[in-house]
């Protein structure tokens, strides 16, 4: 197992190159996740105050109409 | 219509992307896992050593196949940002956009992984080789499209002037696959051709191909994923998005 991990001598160069593979692509596999939270919650608060807004309104309706 | 340009429309309309990407993404995932497993183990165990670069050859297999794709991707975001421009079809903006990211990370496997095998094989950790310069030069036309895209206020706007600039990119593609032969410098020329025999063994090039089989694969997933996200900012005022958020809402409310 140890003769695996050093590689006759190159290990440190293998592992580099193989963590640095690992490391980028998780990053670019988490990163739309994150955008994906944040681009929901944005949607949902913008409804939240829509719906808000229209019963603030429809409630404001029949005094403005007497 | 016939029915594959019908389904071509389709397929161009958000909403049913969305859906149609959401189905295909968790095989998507789990092909690019597995099939990235196998050809790992394939070029760390079972491959053998090479009889001159010892073991450090085995970098070939993070090298190449993010190597390859560093163009693949760059001719894609290339041919979507053409389809953008030409048509103004939203999704080939999306799909061009999502795509910049992605190539860039691969780009730049590719420079890292290749300044780690150099300094073994040829003593040192960089060189301003053509092979080496022109793939430098694709990281910064990578660049120059995310930087592009998020500079410019209107999104679609943004999309269509960083597609413009990604097909000015597209001259740089053939200088960095031909840089090899045209310049007689570091970088060695390629061992694995598409077309006619392969100067490497079989037990060393299947690992190759199945992690190039992979990358392609996670690609692809990456960027649904990315269009998915993309799409729903787009599309917010929209009454399938706000149907979605709703319903999502409503589950947790």
């Amino acid at each position: 197992m140890t003769d695996f991990f050093a590689m006759h001598g190159y290990g440190a160069y293998i592992w580099t190159a193989y963590g640095v593979f690992f490391v980028v692509l998780l990053a670019d596999a988490l990163a739309p996740l994150r955008q994906r939270r944040r681009t929901l919650a944005e949607l949902r608060g913008r409804l939240q105050r829509e719906a808000a807004r229209d019963t603030l309104s429809k409630s404001a309706l029949p005094r403005s109409g007497s | 219509m016939n029915p594959l340009l019908l389904w071509f429309h389709k397929l161009g309309s958000p909403p049913y992307f969305y859906r149609l990407a959401g189905r295909f993404l968790p095989w998507l995932y789990a092909i690019a896992l597995i099939t990235g497993a196998i050809g790992l183990y394939g070029g760390l165990v079972v491959a053998p050593a090479d009889y001159q670069q010892h073991d450090s050859f085995r970098i070939i297999y993070v090298h190449v196949p993010c190597a390859w794709m560093s163009l693949f991707v760059y001719a894609f975001m290339a041919a979507n940002g053409f389809v953008a421009l030409v048509w103004r079809i939203k999704l080939s903006e999306v799909l061009a956009m999502a795509s910049a990211p992605i190539g860039a990370a691969f780009t730049f496997i590719t420079l890292v992984t290749g300044s780690v095998w150099g300094k073994p094989t040829w003593g040192t950790w960089w060189t301003w080789d053509a092979r080496l310069t022109s793939e430098l030069v694709l990281l910064f036309l990578y660049f120059g499209v995310i930087g592009l895209y998020s500079a410019i206020e209107d999104t679609r706007q943004a999309a269509r002037a960083a597609a413009f600039l990604a097909l000015v990119g597209v001259v740089n593609l053939p200088i960095v696959h031909y840089s090899v032969n045209w310049w007689n410098t570091l970088h060695q020329a390629q061992t694995v051709s598409l077309m006619g025999q392969s100067k490497m063994d079989a037990s060393m090039l299947w690992p190759l191909l199945t992690l190039a089989f992979a990358t392609h694969v996670y690609f692809f997933a990456s960027l649904l994923t990315r269009s998915r996200v993309a799409l729903l900012g787009l599309e917010s005022g929209k009454e399938w998005v706000r149907a979605l958020v709703n319903a999502r809402t409503g589950g947790r409310q």
